[in-house]
Protein backbone atom coordinates (compact mmCIF):
# COMPACT_ATOMS: atom_id res chain seq x y z
CA UNK A 1 0.00 0.00 0.00
CA UNK A 2 2.76 1.91 0.99
CA UNK A 3 4.56 1.93 -2.19
CA UNK A 4 1.55 2.52 -4.34
CA UNK A 5 0.99 5.86 -2.80
CA UNK A 6 4.25 6.69 -2.24
CA UNK A 7 4.54 6.39 -6.22
CA UNK A 8 1.40 8.06 -7.52
CA UNK A 9 2.63 11.95 -7.38
CA UNK A 10 5.36 10.82 -9.95
CA UNK A 11 2.73 8.98 -12.35
CA UNK A 12 1.56 11.42 -15.43
CA UNK A 13 -2.16 12.47 -13.69
CA UNK A 14 -3.78 11.72 -16.81
CA UNK A 15 -3.07 7.67 -16.21
CA UNK A 16 -5.93 6.38 -13.19
CA UNK A 17 -5.00 3.25 -12.00
CA UNK A 18 -8.02 1.60 -11.39
CA UNK A 19 -6.56 -1.60 -9.77
CA UNK A 20 -5.11 -0.94 -6.64
CA UNK A 21 -2.40 -4.34 -6.19
CA UNK A 22 -3.51 -6.10 -2.59
CA UNK A 23 0.49 -6.38 -1.56
CA UNK A 24 1.88 -8.93 -0.27
CA UNK A 25 2.58 -6.93 3.16
CA UNK A 26 2.08 -8.83 6.70
CA UNK A 27 -0.42 -6.94 8.07
CA UNK A 28 -2.41 -7.32 4.81
CA UNK A 29 -1.99 -10.69 5.06
CA UNK A 30 -3.08 -10.90 8.54
CA UNK A 31 -6.02 -8.76 8.04
CA UNK A 32 -7.48 -10.68 5.04
CA UNK A 33 -6.47 -13.94 6.78
CA UNK A 34 -9.23 -12.68 9.76
CA UNK A 35 -11.83 -11.72 7.07
CA UNK A 36 -11.07 -15.22 5.76
CA UNK A 37 -11.61 -16.70 8.79
CA UNK A 38 -14.58 -15.01 10.16
CA UNK A 39 -16.30 -15.81 6.74
CA UNK A 40 -15.35 -19.99 6.78
CA UNK A 41 -17.37 -19.71 9.95
CA UNK A 42 -20.17 -17.59 9.08
CA UNK A 43 -20.54 -20.35 6.14
CA UNK A 44 -20.35 -22.57 8.80
CA UNK A 45 -23.13 -21.05 10.84
CA UNK A 46 -25.70 -20.29 7.42
CA UNK A 47 -24.90 -23.77 5.51
CA UNK A 48 -25.46 -25.58 9.14
CA UNK A 49 -29.20 -24.41 9.24
CA UNK A 50 -29.39 -24.87 4.99
CA UNK A 51 -27.94 -28.09 5.18
CA UNK A 52 -30.42 -29.02 8.50
CA UNK A 53 -33.68 -27.51 6.63
CA UNK A 54 -33.03 -30.48 3.98
CA UNK A 55 -32.17 -33.04 5.77
CA UNK A 56 -34.32 -35.73 7.20
CA UNK A 57 -32.67 -36.72 10.31
CA UNK A 58 -29.06 -34.72 11.54
CA UNK A 59 -27.80 -36.20 14.87
CA UNK A 60 -24.36 -37.19 15.15
CA UNK A 61 -22.95 -37.09 12.10
CA UNK A 62 -21.64 -35.13 9.47
CA UNK A 63 -24.23 -34.61 7.12
CA UNK A 64 -27.63 -35.81 7.46
CA UNK A 65 -29.49 -39.33 6.61
CA UNK A 66 -31.18 -38.07 3.75
CA UNK A 67 -32.63 -35.26 2.14
CA UNK A 68 -36.22 -33.72 1.57
CA UNK A 69 -37.92 -30.42 1.20
CA UNK A 70 -40.96 -31.57 3.56
CA UNK A 71 -39.89 -29.11 6.05
CA UNK A 72 -40.55 -26.37 3.98
CA UNK A 73 -44.22 -27.60 3.41
CA UNK A 74 -44.80 -28.00 7.19
CA UNK A 75 -43.69 -24.90 8.03
CA UNK A 76 -45.44 -23.45 6.02
CA UNK A 77 -48.72 -24.88 6.87
CA UNK A 78 -47.89 -25.15 10.79
CA UNK A 79 -46.86 -21.78 11.34
CA UNK A 80 -49.37 -20.23 9.21
CA UNK A 81 -46.92 -18.45 7.00
CA UNK A 82 -49.10 -16.88 4.44
CA UNK A 83 -50.75 -14.98 7.34
CA UNK A 84 -47.72 -14.10 8.67
CA UNK A 85 -46.09 -12.83 5.82
CA UNK A 86 -48.97 -10.61 4.78
CA UNK A 87 -48.82 -9.05 8.34
CA UNK A 88 -45.12 -8.51 7.77
CA UNK A 89 -44.98 -6.66 4.76
CA UNK A 90 -48.94 -5.00 5.38
CA UNK A 91 -46.57 -3.00 8.63
CA UNK A 92 -43.73 -2.76 6.69
CA UNK A 93 -45.64 -0.62 3.84
CA UNK A 94 -47.63 1.32 6.32
CA UNK A 95 -44.71 2.26 8.60
CA UNK A 96 -42.57 3.26 5.21
CA UNK A 97 -45.38 5.24 3.94
CA UNK A 98 -46.29 7.50 6.81
CA UNK A 99 -42.62 7.40 8.07
CA UNK A 100 -41.56 8.96 4.85
CA UNK A 101 -44.92 11.17 4.89
CA UNK A 102 -43.84 12.52 8.31
CA UNK A 103 -40.46 12.74 7.93
CA UNK A 104 -39.41 13.79 4.77
CA UNK A 105 -40.87 17.74 5.54
CA UNK A 106 -39.21 17.63 8.63
CA UNK A 107 -35.79 16.33 7.38
CA UNK A 108 -36.67 19.36 4.49
CA UNK A 109 -36.71 21.85 7.46
CA UNK A 110 -33.74 20.82 9.01
CA UNK A 111 -31.76 20.64 6.70
CA UNK A 112 -32.30 23.93 4.78
CA UNK A 113 -33.34 26.34 7.97
CA UNK A 114 -31.74 27.69 11.33
CA UNK A 115 -34.22 28.82 13.85
CA UNK A 116 -34.13 29.08 17.24
CA UNK A 117 -34.42 25.30 19.36
CA UNK A 118 -33.16 23.88 15.94
CA UNK A 119 -30.67 21.39 17.88
CA UNK A 120 -33.24 20.42 20.81
CA UNK A 121 -35.22 19.53 18.03
CA UNK A 122 -32.56 17.41 16.24
CA UNK A 123 -31.59 15.73 19.39
CA UNK A 124 -35.00 14.50 20.43
CA UNK A 125 -35.18 13.09 16.53
CA UNK A 126 -31.93 11.36 17.35
CA UNK A 127 -33.23 10.04 20.93
CA UNK A 128 -34.93 7.06 19.68
CA UNK A 129 -31.99 6.13 17.71
CA UNK A 130 -29.68 6.59 20.44
CA UNK A 131 -31.56 4.26 23.30
CA UNK A 132 -32.24 0.51 22.93
CA UNK A 133 -35.97 -0.22 21.79
CA UNK A 134 -36.64 -2.19 24.99
CA UNK A 135 -35.98 0.92 27.20
CA UNK A 136 -38.66 3.38 25.45
CA UNK A 137 -40.80 -0.42 24.07
CA UNK A 138 -41.70 -1.14 27.10
CA UNK A 139 -43.42 2.45 28.13
CA UNK A 140 -44.44 2.99 25.04
CA UNK A 141 -46.38 -0.62 25.20
CA UNK A 142 -48.16 0.16 28.64
CA UNK A 143 -49.16 3.67 26.83
CA UNK A 144 -50.07 1.74 23.83
CA UNK A 145 -52.25 -1.01 25.65
CA UNK A 146 -54.06 1.87 28.40
CA UNK A 147 -55.63 3.07 24.96
CA UNK A 148 -56.22 -0.39 23.32
CA UNK A 149 -54.32 0.15 20.57
CA UNK A 150 -51.72 -2.59 21.67
CA UNK A 151 -52.54 -5.78 20.69
CA UNK A 152 -53.60 -5.34 16.80
CA UNK A 153 -51.59 -4.07 14.07
CA UNK A 154 -52.41 -0.51 14.89
CA UNK A 155 -50.13 -0.58 17.86
CA UNK A 156 -47.37 -2.44 15.63
CA UNK A 157 -46.82 0.42 13.23
CA UNK A 158 -47.01 2.96 16.02
CA UNK A 159 -44.30 1.61 17.76
CA UNK A 160 -42.07 0.53 14.62
CA UNK A 161 -42.81 3.98 13.70
CA UNK A 162 -40.63 5.42 16.63
CA UNK A 163 -37.62 4.62 15.24
CA UNK A 164 -38.07 5.09 11.66
CA UNK A 165 -39.51 8.18 11.63
CA UNK A 166 -35.82 9.49 12.89
CA UNK A 167 -34.29 7.33 10.52
CA UNK A 168 -35.54 8.73 7.44
CA UNK A 169 -34.92 12.59 9.16
CA UNK A 170 -31.31 11.53 8.85
CA UNK A 171 -30.74 9.34 5.94
CA UNK A 172 -33.08 12.08 3.60
CA UNK A 173 -31.13 15.14 5.48
CA UNK A 174 -27.91 14.53 3.35
CA UNK A 175 -30.12 14.56 0.23
CA UNK A 176 -31.79 17.58 0.58
CA UNK A 177 -28.66 19.42 0.93
CA UNK A 178 -27.30 18.39 -2.16
CA UNK A 179 -29.95 19.96 -3.96
CA UNK A 180 -28.77 23.77 -5.05
CA UNK A 181 -31.41 25.97 -3.23
CA UNK A 182 -31.51 28.14 -6.08
CA UNK A 183 -33.96 25.87 -8.27
CA UNK A 184 -36.44 26.31 -5.09
CA UNK A 185 -35.68 30.13 -5.49
CA UNK A 186 -36.26 29.84 -9.14
CA UNK A 187 -39.66 28.17 -8.50
CA UNK A 188 -40.65 30.19 -6.08
CA UNK A 189 -39.70 33.50 -8.24
CA UNK A 190 -42.04 32.10 -10.80
CA UNK A 191 -44.67 32.03 -8.29
CA UNK A 192 -44.66 28.18 -7.28
CA UNK A 193 -45.99 28.13 -3.93
CA UNK A 194 -44.74 25.88 -0.82
CA UNK A 195 -46.62 23.01 -1.63
CA UNK A 196 -45.94 23.25 -5.59
CA UNK A 197 -42.69 23.67 -4.89
CA UNK A 198 -42.57 20.44 -2.47
CA UNK A 199 -44.45 18.22 -4.86
CA UNK A 200 -43.39 19.72 -8.73
CA UNK A 201 -39.83 20.60 -7.75
CA UNK A 202 -38.11 18.61 -4.87
CA UNK A 203 -40.26 15.25 -5.04
CA UNK A 204 -39.17 14.31 -8.50
CA UNK A 205 -35.30 15.39 -7.36
CA UNK A 206 -35.39 13.34 -4.38
CA UNK A 207 -36.59 10.16 -5.68
CA UNK A 208 -33.41 8.60 -5.21
CA UNK A 209 -33.28 9.45 -1.45
CA UNK A 210 -36.38 8.88 -0.76
CA UNK A 211 -35.87 5.23 -2.04
CA UNK A 212 -32.80 4.45 -0.41
CA UNK A 213 -34.36 5.74 3.29
CA UNK A 214 -37.85 3.76 1.72
CA UNK A 215 -35.89 -0.03 1.29
CA UNK A 216 -33.79 0.72 4.20
CA UNK A 217 -36.72 1.61 6.63
CA UNK A 218 -38.15 -1.32 5.08
CA UNK A 219 -35.13 -3.89 5.95
CA UNK A 220 -35.23 -2.50 9.49
CA UNK A 221 -38.70 -2.90 9.90
CA UNK A 222 -39.06 -6.28 8.49
CA UNK A 223 -36.03 -7.20 10.89
CA UNK A 224 -37.20 -5.18 13.84
CA UNK A 225 -37.98 -7.56 16.72
CA UNK A 226 -38.28 -5.90 20.18
CA UNK A 227 -40.92 -3.40 18.84
CA UNK A 228 -43.28 -6.18 17.51
CA UNK A 229 -42.82 -8.73 20.06
CA UNK A 230 -43.65 -5.91 22.68
CA UNK A 231 -46.82 -4.37 20.85
CA UNK A 232 -47.83 -7.82 18.68
CA UNK A 233 -51.39 -9.51 19.55
CA UNK A 234 -51.63 -13.63 17.83
CA UNK A 235 -53.08 -11.72 14.65
CA UNK A 236 -50.55 -9.21 14.28
CA UNK A 237 -47.28 -10.95 14.42
CA UNK A 238 -44.44 -10.55 11.77
CA UNK A 239 -42.45 -12.96 11.23
CA UNK A 240 -39.00 -12.03 13.20
CA UNK A 241 -41.71 -12.38 16.24
CA UNK A 242 -43.31 -15.76 15.18
CA UNK A 243 -39.99 -17.27 14.22
CA UNK A 244 -38.45 -16.30 17.99
CA UNK A 245 -42.01 -17.94 19.13
CA UNK A 246 -41.28 -21.01 17.31
CA UNK A 247 -37.84 -21.50 18.25
CA UNK A 248 -38.25 -20.30 22.17
CA UNK A 249 -41.23 -22.98 22.21
CA UNK A 250 -38.45 -25.60 21.21
CA UNK A 251 -39.10 -29.14 21.50
CA UNK A 252 -42.83 -29.01 20.37
CA UNK A 253 -41.79 -28.21 16.65
CA UNK A 254 -39.15 -29.93 15.25
CA UNK A 255 -36.16 -28.43 14.52
CA UNK A 256 -36.07 -28.70 11.12
CA UNK A 257 -39.23 -26.80 10.59
CA UNK A 258 -37.71 -23.77 12.66
CA UNK A 259 -35.01 -23.71 9.98
CA UNK A 260 -36.57 -24.08 7.04
CA UNK A 261 -39.04 -20.88 8.51
CA UNK A 262 -35.74 -19.22 9.14
CA UNK A 263 -34.26 -19.74 5.76
CA UNK A 264 -37.60 -18.35 4.36
CA UNK A 265 -37.00 -15.52 6.37
CA UNK A 266 -33.31 -14.68 5.33
CA UNK A 267 -34.71 -15.50 1.64
CA UNK A 268 -36.86 -12.74 2.20
CA UNK A 269 -34.20 -10.47 3.75
CA UNK A 270 -31.98 -10.95 1.01
CA UNK A 271 -34.21 -10.15 -1.52
CA UNK A 272 -34.92 -6.95 0.16
CA UNK A 273 -31.23 -5.96 0.80
CA UNK A 274 -30.06 -6.91 -3.19
CA UNK A 275 -33.01 -4.61 -4.28
CA UNK A 276 -31.72 -1.95 -1.95
CA UNK A 277 -27.85 -2.44 -2.79
CA UNK A 278 -28.83 -1.59 -6.45
CA UNK A 279 -30.07 2.22 -5.20
CA UNK A 280 -27.92 2.67 -2.71
CA UNK A 281 -24.13 3.05 -2.36
CA UNK A 282 -23.44 1.80 1.33
CA UNK A 283 -20.28 3.49 1.62
CA UNK A 284 -22.10 6.69 1.05
CA UNK A 285 -24.80 7.04 3.79
CA UNK A 286 -22.85 9.19 6.26
CA UNK A 287 -20.24 10.80 4.02
CA UNK A 288 -21.63 12.32 1.02
CA UNK A 289 -18.28 12.24 -1.32
CA UNK A 290 -17.13 11.43 -4.74
CA UNK A 291 -15.82 7.42 -4.14
CA UNK A 292 -13.56 7.96 -6.88
CA UNK A 293 -11.79 11.20 -6.92
CA UNK A 294 -9.68 12.54 -9.63
CA UNK A 295 -6.10 11.36 -9.50
CA UNK B 1 -49.70 41.59 12.37
CA UNK B 2 -47.71 41.85 9.54
CA UNK B 3 -44.72 43.52 11.56
CA UNK B 4 -44.47 40.61 14.13
CA UNK B 5 -44.19 38.40 11.28
CA UNK B 6 -41.42 40.31 9.70
CA UNK B 7 -39.26 40.20 12.92
CA UNK B 8 -39.98 36.10 13.29
CA UNK B 9 -38.98 35.74 9.91
CA UNK B 10 -35.87 37.71 10.66
CA UNK B 11 -34.96 34.94 13.72
CA UNK B 12 -35.92 32.03 10.72
CA UNK B 13 -39.37 31.66 12.08
CA UNK B 14 -42.31 31.14 9.24
CA UNK B 15 -45.07 29.05 7.54
CA UNK B 16 -42.03 27.18 6.14
CA UNK B 17 -41.59 25.67 10.38
CA UNK B 18 -45.64 24.14 9.91
CA UNK B 19 -43.96 21.47 7.81
CA UNK B 20 -41.68 20.27 11.02
CA UNK B 21 -45.23 19.92 13.00
CA UNK B 22 -46.51 16.46 11.98
CA UNK B 23 -42.77 14.79 13.06
CA UNK B 24 -42.80 17.02 16.58
CA UNK B 25 -46.85 15.65 16.76
CA UNK B 26 -45.03 12.16 16.23
CA UNK B 27 -42.18 12.18 18.56
CA UNK B 28 -44.05 13.81 21.39
CA UNK B 29 -47.39 11.63 20.96
CA UNK B 30 -44.84 8.29 20.75
CA UNK B 31 -42.03 8.87 22.10
CA UNK B 32 -41.59 11.48 25.06
CA UNK B 33 -45.05 11.25 26.42
CA UNK B 34 -45.01 7.77 26.73
CA UNK B 35 -41.04 8.06 28.35
CA UNK B 36 -42.57 10.46 30.51
CA UNK B 37 -45.02 8.30 30.85
CA UNK B 38 -42.88 4.83 32.21
CA UNK B 39 -40.91 7.53 34.10
CA UNK B 40 -43.48 8.45 36.58
CA UNK B 41 -44.94 5.09 36.69
CA UNK B 42 -41.59 3.70 37.84
CA UNK B 43 -42.06 6.26 40.89
CA UNK B 44 -45.06 4.81 41.59
CA UNK B 45 -44.91 0.88 42.65
CA UNK B 46 -47.27 -1.39 43.23
CA UNK B 47 -46.78 -0.88 47.05
CA UNK B 48 -43.69 1.54 49.10
CA UNK B 49 -42.90 4.94 48.77
CA UNK B 50 -41.36 6.41 45.39
CA UNK B 51 -38.40 4.85 45.06
CA UNK B 52 -38.82 1.29 46.28
CA UNK B 53 -38.76 -0.24 42.64
CA UNK B 54 -35.18 1.37 42.10
CA UNK B 55 -34.32 0.40 45.84
CA UNK B 56 -35.85 -3.27 44.86
CA UNK B 57 -33.77 -3.62 41.78
CA UNK B 58 -30.80 -2.59 43.39
CA UNK B 59 -30.73 -4.47 46.51
CA UNK B 60 -31.14 -7.73 44.66
CA UNK B 61 -28.30 -9.04 43.34
CA UNK B 62 -29.50 -10.78 41.10
CA UNK B 63 -31.11 -8.23 39.44
CA UNK B 64 -28.03 -5.97 39.67
CA UNK B 65 -25.74 -8.16 38.12
CA UNK B 66 -27.78 -7.97 34.95
CA UNK B 67 -26.22 -4.66 34.17
CA UNK B 68 -22.86 -6.18 34.27
CA UNK B 69 -23.52 -8.90 32.34
CA UNK B 70 -25.23 -7.13 29.84
CA UNK B 71 -22.11 -4.47 29.47
CA UNK B 72 -19.85 -7.54 29.73
CA UNK B 73 -21.09 -8.35 26.97
CA UNK B 74 -22.00 -5.55 25.04
CA UNK B 75 -18.92 -3.96 25.50
CA UNK B 76 -16.30 -6.16 24.14
CA UNK B 77 -18.90 -7.04 21.40
CA UNK B 78 -19.11 -3.26 20.38
CA UNK B 79 -15.58 -2.36 20.56
CA UNK B 80 -14.16 -5.84 18.69
CA UNK B 81 -16.51 -5.02 16.08
CA UNK B 82 -15.48 -1.46 15.70
CA UNK B 83 -11.60 -2.46 16.10
CA UNK B 84 -11.87 -4.88 13.47
CA UNK B 85 -13.89 -2.83 11.25
CA UNK B 86 -11.01 -0.15 10.76
CA UNK B 87 -7.72 -2.29 9.40
CA UNK B 88 -10.44 -4.31 6.84
CA UNK B 89 -12.10 -0.65 5.94
CA UNK B 90 -8.63 0.84 5.88
CA UNK B 91 -7.70 -1.89 3.00
CA UNK B 92 -10.82 -1.46 0.84
CA UNK B 93 -10.77 2.31 0.49
CA UNK B 94 -10.10 3.44 -3.46
CA UNK B 95 -11.11 1.08 -5.71
CA UNK B 96 -9.87 -2.53 -6.64
CA UNK B 97 -11.02 -5.47 -8.43
CA UNK B 98 -13.95 -7.45 -6.89
CA UNK B 99 -14.54 -4.40 -4.40
CA UNK B 100 -18.09 -4.59 -4.67
CA UNK B 101 -18.04 -8.45 -4.12
CA UNK B 102 -16.15 -8.49 -0.85
CA UNK B 103 -18.37 -5.17 0.08
CA UNK B 104 -21.57 -6.89 -0.60
CA UNK B 105 -20.31 -10.28 0.97
CA UNK B 106 -19.62 -8.34 4.46
CA UNK B 107 -23.05 -6.67 4.07
CA UNK B 108 -24.88 -9.98 3.88
CA UNK B 109 -24.96 -10.93 7.20
CA UNK B 110 -27.49 -8.23 8.32
CA UNK B 111 -30.00 -10.13 6.52
CA UNK B 112 -29.71 -13.55 8.48
CA UNK B 113 -31.73 -12.39 11.34
CA UNK B 114 -31.13 -13.39 14.89
CA UNK B 115 -32.82 -16.84 14.53
CA UNK B 116 -31.13 -17.97 11.76
CA UNK B 117 -27.96 -17.00 13.22
CA UNK B 118 -29.01 -18.34 16.51
CA UNK B 119 -30.09 -21.67 14.88
CA UNK B 120 -27.34 -21.25 12.92
CA UNK B 121 -24.33 -20.83 16.18
CA UNK B 122 -26.37 -23.78 17.70
CA UNK B 123 -25.92 -26.33 14.65
CA UNK B 124 -22.16 -25.23 14.22
CA UNK B 125 -20.54 -24.67 17.25
CA UNK B 126 -22.56 -27.07 19.01
CA UNK B 127 -21.28 -30.37 20.53
CA UNK B 128 -22.06 -32.02 17.58
CA UNK B 129 -21.79 -29.25 15.32
CA UNK B 130 -19.09 -29.23 12.53
CA UNK B 131 -16.23 -26.76 14.29
CA UNK B 132 -15.85 -29.28 17.27
CA UNK B 133 -16.18 -31.85 14.59
CA UNK B 134 -13.15 -30.56 12.99
CA UNK B 135 -11.42 -29.67 16.07
CA UNK B 136 -11.74 -33.04 17.73
CA UNK B 137 -10.47 -34.73 14.15
CA UNK B 138 -7.47 -32.74 13.66
CA UNK B 139 -6.60 -33.22 17.09
CA UNK B 140 -6.71 -29.92 18.67
CA UNK B 141 -9.12 -30.20 21.31
CA UNK B 142 -9.86 -34.13 23.37
CA UNK B 143 -13.47 -33.24 24.03
CA UNK B 144 -15.89 -30.41 22.54
CA UNK B 145 -15.64 -26.92 23.67
CA UNK B 146 -18.81 -25.60 25.16
CA UNK B 147 -19.67 -22.87 23.13
CA UNK B 148 -23.34 -22.32 22.69
CA UNK B 149 -25.57 -21.87 25.59
CA UNK B 150 -23.41 -19.91 27.20
CA UNK B 151 -21.62 -16.21 27.20
CA UNK B 152 -20.00 -17.42 23.87
CA UNK B 153 -22.87 -17.84 22.15
CA UNK B 154 -24.46 -14.65 22.77
CA UNK B 155 -20.80 -13.33 21.92
CA UNK B 156 -20.50 -14.89 18.76
CA UNK B 157 -24.40 -13.42 17.67
CA UNK B 158 -23.27 -9.97 18.89
CA UNK B 159 -20.25 -9.92 16.26
CA UNK B 160 -21.97 -11.64 13.13
CA UNK B 161 -24.96 -9.15 13.36
CA UNK B 162 -22.82 -6.02 14.60
CA UNK B 163 -19.91 -6.44 12.35
CA UNK B 164 -21.05 -5.75 9.15
CA UNK B 165 -23.31 -2.77 10.53
CA UNK B 166 -19.41 -1.08 11.99
CA UNK B 167 -17.85 -2.15 8.99
CA UNK B 168 -20.27 0.01 6.66
CA UNK B 169 -20.30 3.01 8.94
CA UNK B 170 -16.22 2.47 9.15
CA UNK B 171 -16.04 2.35 5.60
CA UNK B 172 -18.35 5.34 4.74
CA UNK B 173 -16.54 7.35 7.49
CA UNK B 174 -13.01 6.67 5.95
CA UNK B 175 -14.01 7.18 2.47
CA UNK B 176 -14.98 10.48 3.37
CA UNK B 177 -11.36 11.49 4.37
CA UNK B 178 -9.47 13.15 1.57
CA UNK B 179 -7.23 10.83 0.35
CA UNK B 180 -5.11 14.13 -1.20
CA UNK B 181 -4.36 14.74 3.05
CA UNK B 182 -2.00 11.01 2.92
CA UNK B 183 -0.48 11.61 -0.48
CA UNK B 184 0.32 15.28 0.61
CA UNK B 185 2.03 13.37 3.85
CA UNK B 186 3.11 10.78 1.54
CA UNK B 187 5.29 13.34 -0.26
CA UNK B 188 6.64 15.02 3.30
CA UNK B 189 8.26 11.49 3.52
CA UNK B 190 5.64 9.83 6.05
CA UNK B 191 5.13 6.36 5.93
CA UNK B 192 2.11 4.61 6.28
CA UNK B 193 2.34 3.83 10.09
CA UNK B 194 2.74 8.06 10.72
CA UNK B 195 -0.02 8.64 8.01
CA UNK B 196 -2.09 6.74 10.09
CA UNK B 197 -1.59 7.85 13.32
CA UNK B 198 -1.00 11.59 12.89
CA UNK B 199 -3.80 11.94 9.58
CA UNK B 200 -6.48 9.30 9.26
CA UNK B 201 -7.25 8.30 12.53
CA UNK B 202 -7.67 11.42 14.39
CA UNK B 203 -9.94 12.16 11.60
CA UNK B 204 -11.41 9.18 11.61
CA UNK B 205 -12.11 9.36 15.72
CA UNK B 206 -15.56 11.25 15.43
CA UNK B 207 -16.77 8.80 13.13
CA UNK B 208 -15.15 5.73 15.32
CA UNK B 209 -16.89 6.91 18.40
CA UNK B 210 -20.65 7.28 16.65
CA UNK B 211 -19.92 4.04 15.43
CA UNK B 212 -18.93 2.63 18.63
CA UNK B 213 -21.75 4.60 20.14
CA UNK B 214 -24.41 2.89 17.69
CA UNK B 215 -22.89 -0.52 18.06
CA UNK B 216 -23.47 -0.47 21.58
CA UNK B 217 -27.17 0.65 21.38
CA UNK B 218 -27.63 -2.54 19.16
CA UNK B 219 -25.66 -4.95 21.93
CA UNK B 220 -26.99 -3.55 24.59
CA UNK B 221 -30.26 -4.16 23.35
CA UNK B 222 -29.50 -7.48 22.94
CA UNK B 223 -32.51 -10.13 24.01
CA UNK B 224 -33.38 -12.75 21.71
CA UNK B 225 -30.41 -13.94 20.95
CA UNK B 226 -29.48 -13.99 24.91
CA UNK B 227 -32.75 -16.55 25.35
CA UNK B 228 -31.68 -18.56 22.06
CA UNK B 229 -27.78 -18.89 22.41
CA UNK B 230 -27.34 -18.22 25.70
CA UNK B 231 -28.13 -18.79 29.12
CA UNK B 232 -31.31 -16.67 29.98
CA UNK B 233 -31.63 -17.68 33.79
CA UNK B 234 -27.98 -17.18 34.69
CA UNK B 235 -24.48 -16.20 32.81
CA UNK B 236 -26.80 -13.96 29.88
CA UNK B 237 -29.27 -12.84 31.40
CA UNK B 238 -29.56 -9.44 30.24
CA UNK B 239 -31.17 -6.42 31.44
CA UNK B 240 -33.60 -6.12 28.88
CA UNK B 241 -34.53 -9.65 29.69
CA UNK B 242 -35.02 -8.41 33.01
CA UNK B 243 -37.57 -5.86 32.20
CA UNK B 244 -39.36 -8.17 30.11
CA UNK B 245 -40.36 -10.69 32.59
CA UNK B 246 -41.19 -7.77 34.73
CA UNK B 247 -43.77 -6.55 32.26
CA UNK B 248 -44.84 -10.14 30.69
CA UNK B 249 -44.49 -12.48 33.24
CA UNK B 250 -44.84 -10.40 36.59
CA UNK B 251 -47.52 -7.93 35.00
CA UNK B 252 -45.74 -5.35 37.29
CA UNK B 253 -45.16 -2.58 34.94
CA UNK B 254 -44.20 0.64 37.13
CA UNK B 255 -41.25 -2.55 37.87
CA UNK B 256 -40.76 -2.86 34.20
CA UNK B 257 -40.53 0.82 33.91
CA UNK B 258 -38.34 1.14 36.52
CA UNK B 259 -35.74 -1.27 34.99
CA UNK B 260 -36.03 0.12 31.49
CA UNK B 261 -35.08 3.77 32.97
CA UNK B 262 -31.78 2.65 34.86
CA UNK B 263 -31.71 0.67 31.64
CA UNK B 264 -31.57 3.24 29.69
CA UNK B 265 -29.69 5.57 32.11
CA UNK B 266 -26.81 2.94 32.04
CA UNK B 267 -26.66 3.27 28.63
CA UNK B 268 -26.52 6.71 27.91
CA UNK B 269 -23.54 7.16 30.49
CA UNK B 270 -21.76 5.29 28.20
CA UNK B 271 -22.38 6.80 25.19
CA UNK B 272 -21.93 10.24 26.96
CA UNK B 273 -18.50 8.80 28.40
CA UNK B 274 -17.76 7.71 24.41
CA UNK B 275 -18.66 11.40 23.48
CA UNK B 276 -16.40 13.00 26.39
CA UNK B 277 -13.76 11.15 25.46
CA UNK B 278 -13.91 11.44 21.67
CA UNK B 279 -13.78 15.32 22.62
CA UNK B 280 -10.73 15.74 24.92
CA UNK B 281 -8.84 13.43 21.49
CA UNK B 282 -9.49 15.49 18.60
CA UNK B 283 -12.00 18.75 18.67
CA UNK B 284 -12.05 19.95 14.71
CA UNK B 285 -14.21 19.13 12.13
CA UNK B 286 -15.73 16.17 11.70
CA UNK B 287 -13.78 13.29 9.00
CA UNK B 288 -17.29 12.77 8.00
CA UNK B 289 -17.15 15.44 5.16
CA UNK B 290 -14.24 15.53 2.75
Amino acid sequence: MATITRARPARPPATTDRRRRITARPAAWIVWGVVIFFFLNLLGVVASVLVSSFGRRWFDTWLPDGYTTSWYGRAWDEFALLQVIVVTLEVSVLVVGLSLLIGVPAAYVLARRSFPGKRLIFLVFLLPILMPPITYGIPLATVLYKFGLAGHMSGVVLANLVPSVPFVILTMTPFIEQIDPRIESAARMCGAGLRTVFLRVLTPLLVPGILASAILVLVRTVGMFELTFLTAGPDSQTLVVALYYSMSASGIRAQQSVDAMAVIYTSMMLVLLVVALRYVNPTQLVAQVKEDPEH
Amino acid sequence: MAHWQHRLAERGIDRQLWLLVPALVFVIALFLYPFFYGLTLSFQPTDGGPFSDYARFFSDSYERGTIWITLRIALPAALLNVLAAVPIAYRMRGRFRGKRLVTTLLVVPITLGTVLTAQGLLNFLGPTGWFNRILLATNLVDEPVRLTHNYWGVFFSLVITGFPFAFLLVLSYLSGIDPTLERAAATLGADWRRRFTRITLPLLMPGLATTFCLTFVLAFSVFPSAVLVGNPAGETRVISLAAYQAAYEQYDYPYASAIAMIMGFVELVVIALVLAARSRFYTGSTGGKG
